[in-house]
């Protein structure tokens, strides 16, 4: 056992398992969206998914007809559950970008059995960050002449130096350029669904989204450009979108934002935080459909090598910022530090701690990294502790700053709870949805993976 | 295999790429234009009234001053509208049997008041003073238009922020002396731009910054 599993794992072992020929990769990944029933645990999740949605809807109505007071925000903590999930929900995104882009460019074949759902995933994850700022308004259909510069009837525009409004631009272009990626990346596949499926309607369906793909090498040729120049635009997008999104407390003077480690720690977590969400879906998936020969434990050893990578990173800034409050002898970062460690939120503070810096350290081993049951464990503390560091950013800062009359506390109430366990389920609901109607792996990308693709040149005489 | 599309698929794929960048474009449009139109600003409609009174003939043809009826509009944020006693005035004497003008007596009569539509109507998020407007210059024309040359009342301007917030960036184009504030025929002269800025001063015009500010108007 422990020898096939150190030969999957070496450098030269292939991505996919053997034995595979173009024919039986197309028909193995086609056949979970060409088939008229889904597996039981399917419709158990999609279900549960679809009541949560039911729920974030309600609670989103009643939001708008009662106003932000139903949510446990007031002031000082007048950022409370919407900033938090907004940045937890955006930062899992990350991933999909992270695999289709960098690694794209990087070359790392690796990247192709995971890049399509994770893409998915990416869209659904900043669908739901994206839902957060805008309730958070209140009354979503009069703030977009705040957040979108057009020329209004007021005369003026947003404030461009706010970083909230290059939240909404980063936010959009993020947004954009995944879903032009994904659907770019889906026109080979779209096709050979349309060419498989005996449906006539889900034909022509298919054959819409194919945009008349035929294969040639004309068409080949046209899609690899246009595939690398978008990930050319992506990648950029990997580490700006955090960046701003960071950008929002540290232009704020508050101590415990106003840092310039968030940036970078801020992309590091969400890359982190992306690759748990990744593997909390990929493990599951790859069992319910039996995908054990595309997603191999190869896959899984790597992403659990990024999180140990990118966690390390995570927690570096964690001690850093403890480190510079003491060094900077600022008395309001001290205290801040010291309020985090001590206060009211300090079993907040220590089990971030726990599932962000400690946790993970059990990725150094190899044995943990491949027991599938250990690494869910530890993808599942990595998945609470971004969303608890979020919680600590967001309210130890604001709920002590300078003047303690204007010190007080934040408790979410139910409102707050309904519509992020709402966001959860939808997040559920639309992946297993994805997974249902389009192939949840590249399946052309997969084949050009297998060793009867690599043509070899003619010696020249 | 038989083909799925029909040969014209392909013309309808080109003509959806520019029926995209239409739709984009007149959604584009419509949202710079429809806000702004008289449908939606109600510029240049007359409301219907109880009396079809006329302020061309009151204002223009008789010369009545404004502050004959709007007695408020230099000492309080609010240009009242007159009592009926004030039509009364003079239609206690003239047209005493005018038809259009029975509800004006009535009212006299039962002692209540004519319910006039309100023609300027400013959300009830802003704040807007009169007085402070008149005490710097600014004529009745320019934000009610030639009211002197309308028979029944109609918005001159849309009231809308874009409107407003262009006088309070640049109020010299629009300023002129206190004397001329109630004066309906006044012209601007050559050198507005020099006065303007003569009467800005004069006037002790807050700055630009200040009347800018969102809570100079939304208080």
């Amino acid at each position: 056992m422990n020898e096939t599993r150190s030969s999957q794992l070496s450098p030269q072992a292939p991505i996919i398992a053997p034995g595979h020929t173009f024919g039986s990769v197309t028909d193995k990944i086609s056949s979970i969206v060409l088939t008229k029933s889904a597996p039981i645990p399917w419709y158990v999740a999609a279900f549960i998914g679809f009541l949560c949605t039911m729920m974030l809807f309600y609670a989103i109505t009643y939001l708008l007809l009662k106003g932000v007071g139903i949510w446990g925000v007031n002031i000082p903590i007048g950022w409370g559950f919407a900033i938090i999930n907004l940045v937890w929900w955006i930062g899992i995104g990350h991933a999909g970008t992270l695999i289709s882009a960098i690694l794209l460019l990087l070359n790392q074949k690796w990247r192709t059995s995971i890049n399509r759902f994770a893409e998915a995933m990416t869209i659904f994850a900043v669908m739901c960050a994206a839902l957060f700022p805008l309730i958070h308004t209140g009354r979503p259909w009069l703030a977009w002449y705040w957040l979108l510069p057009y020329p209004n009837t007021m005369g003026v525009w947003p404030q461009f130096r706010s970083p909230l409004i290059w939240d909404v631009f980063a936010i959009s272009t993020y947004a954009t350029v995944s879903v032009l990626f994904w659907l770019v990346g889906l026109i080979p596949d779209m096709a050979t669904l349309r060419d498989k499926t005996v449906h006539p309607l889900l034909k022509k369906v298919y054959g819409v989204a194919a945009l008349g793909w035929r294969g040639s090498a004309k068409h080949w040729s046209r899609y690899e450009t246009a595939y690398l120049l978008l990930a050319g635009l992506a990648t950029p997008l990997v580490i700006s979108v955090h960046s701003v999104i960071s950008f929002d407390f540290t232009i704020g003077i508050i101590p415990g934002w106003h840092s310039t480690i968030f940036p970078p720690y801020f992309v590091a977590g969400a890359i982190y935080a992306g690759f748990a969400m990744v593997l909390t879906l990929a493990i599951p998936l790859r069992a319910l459909y039996g995908l054990h020969d595309f997603i191999t434990m190869r896959h899984i050893d790597n992403m659990a090598k990024v999180m140990l990578v990118t966690g390390l990173i995570v927690f570096y800034g964690y001690n850093m910022e403890a480190f510079f409050a003491w060094y900077s002898a600022n008395q309001y970062e001290t205290f801040m530090v010291w309020n985090r460690m001590t206060g009211p939120y300090w079993p907040i503070y220590w089990s971030l701690i726990f599932c962000n810096g400690v946790a993970p350290q059990l990725l150094w081993f190899k044995k943990v990294r491949l027991n599938l049951k250990s690494l869910y464990a530890v993808t599942m503390a990595v998945n609470v502790g971004m969303w608890l560091e979020r919680f600590v950013i967001v309210v130890t800062s604001l709920h002590r700053d300078f003047v303690p009359s204007s010190w007080g506390m934040y408790y979410p109430t139910r409102w707050d709870w309904m519509t992020f366990i709402g966001t959860l389920g939808m997040f559920v609901m639309l992946m297993f949805l994805f997974v249902r109607v389009l192939p949840m792996i590249s399946i052309f990308e997969v084949r050009a993976l297998l060793p009867q693709a690599k043509v070899k040149e003619a010696p020249a005489e | 295999m038989s083909q799925i599309f029909t040969k014209n698929a392909n013309t309808l794929a080109r003509a959806s790429l520019v029926a995209v960048v239409l739709a984009g474009g007149v959604f584009g449009w419509l949202i710079v234009a429809v806000p702004r139109s008289d449908y939606i600003t109600r510029v240049d409609v007359p409301r219907p009234q109880p009396v079809p009174f006329s302020h061309k003939h009151h204002a223009g043809g008789m010369g009545i001053d404004c502050r004959y009826c709007h007695t408020t509009v230099e000492t309080s944020g609010f240009a009242n509208i007159p009592p009926t006693k004030t039509c009364m005035n003079c239609h206690s004497q003239l047209f005493t049997n005018a038809a259009l003008l029975e509800p004006v007596r009535a009212s006299f009569r039962n002692d209540t008041p004519l319910a006039w539509t309100r023609v300027h109507d400013l959300p009830d998020f802003v704040y807007f003073d009169h007085s402070i407007h008149v005490s710097k210059g600014v004529g009745c024309a320019t934000c009610h238009g030639r009211v002197d040359q309308m028979p029944l009342m109609y918005k001159e301007n849309t009231l809308q922020m874009e409107w407003c917030i262009n006088c309070h960036r640049h109020p010299e184009e629009f300023l002129r002396p206190r004397d001329q504030v109630f004066n309906m025929q006044y012209q601007p002269p050559a050198n507005q731009i020099e006065l303007g800025r003569r009467l800005v001063k004069e006037y002790n015009v807050a700055g630009v910054q200040q009347i800018t500010s969102c809570s100079t108007c939304h208080r």
